[in-house]
């Protein structure tokens, strides 16, 4: 066994920082090999990636609309505009 | 006099109203902005900032795309002025690493104990419960260093590629996938203790 999947086997930072890597980018075949040994024995890991694929989901899934203004604030930039028009 | 001439000339020529720009795009902007930065506050003034850069370029507004997507695209330099500005105030990366030495067994790599994922016990297809953990989510995300919110937002919100992202806040490939992850790590612990 080479060195590189002996330390992953045991080495859930390691795994771990994999999982990221590999959602947000991308990690090369050696390392996908690496994870895809380390998660076939460490269930925890399997929970992380799980989570950290929803965390994602959930963030992602924030809607603009679901985040609105006060309606006094937006009367103040309506001055503000109409100021900095009658300046001109 | 003559200013008045040139007053009404311009106004009629101008491809865009902006007396009406707070209705139909400030709660838009808003969120556009909020969610990116996650701070009521700031996100209120980049709203401000990009209204009042927009007068400044109405000359220069043709018209040849919506109004919408040119002051979305004002704010989204703005925004892009936010992230390097929090971020150079705050590129401690290395107290970031004891954060992170916390999950882990410092010699094995072993997830400690105390910090083993263990699942949160909701039903994915079930909307309002995703809806609760986006609520935990956010108070979660509050608590991250700026530069890391920073990174995770630009990378899931805007899509960018990462080699952009390192370029804008002057990050090394490396500290980026470090922030990353250790950005996640914390989100996730965080989740799981507010979670229930």
């Amino acid at each position: 066994m080479t060195n590189a999947l002996k330390n992953i086997i045991y080495n859930c930072r390691q795994a771990t920082f994999l999982i990221e890597k590999r959602i947000a980018g991308k990690i090369t075949a050696a390392e996908t090999l690496q994870l895809h040994v380390h998660l076939a024995g460490c269930s925890v890991c399997k929970i992380y990636q799980q989570q950290s694929i929803l965390i994602n989901r959930v963030f992602v899934g924030f809607e603009n609309s679901d985040f609105k203004l006060d309606e006094a604030f937006k009367k103040t930039l309506n001055e503000k505009i109409e100021k900095e028009i009658n300046k001109n | 006099m003559q200013n008045e001439t040139d007053k009404e000339y311009t106004i009629k020529n101008l491809h865009s109203d902006p007396l009406s720009w707070v209705e139909k795009y400030a709660d838009y902007l808003y969120g556009f902005a909020f969610s990116r930065i996650r701070d009521e506050e700031a996100a209120k003034d980049l709203v401000q900032d990009t209204f009042l850069a927009g007068l400044q370029r109405l000359g220069g507004f043709e018209g040849n795309s919506t109004e919408k997507t040119w002051l979305t695209a004002i704010l989204k330099n703005k925004i892009a002025d936010f992230y390097r500005k929090r971020s150079s105030h705050n590129l401690k990366v290395g107290s970031a690493a004891d954060e992170v030495q916390g999950f882990f067994d410092v010699e094995s790599g072993h997830w400690t104990e105390k910090d083993y994922p263990r699942a949160f016990g909701l039903e994915v297809d079930n909307p309002l419960m995703m809806k609760e953990l986006g609520i935990v989510l956010n108070d979660c995300l509050a608590k991250l260093p700026g530069l890391w919110f920073s990174v995770f937002s630009m990378k899931h919100i805007d899509d960018l590629a990462s080699e952009l992202i390192c370029t804008e806040l002057k990050l090394t490939a490396a500290n980026f996938w470090v922030i990353m992850h250790r950005a996640k790590l914390n989100l996730r612990a965080c989740l799981q203790k507010n979670w229930n």
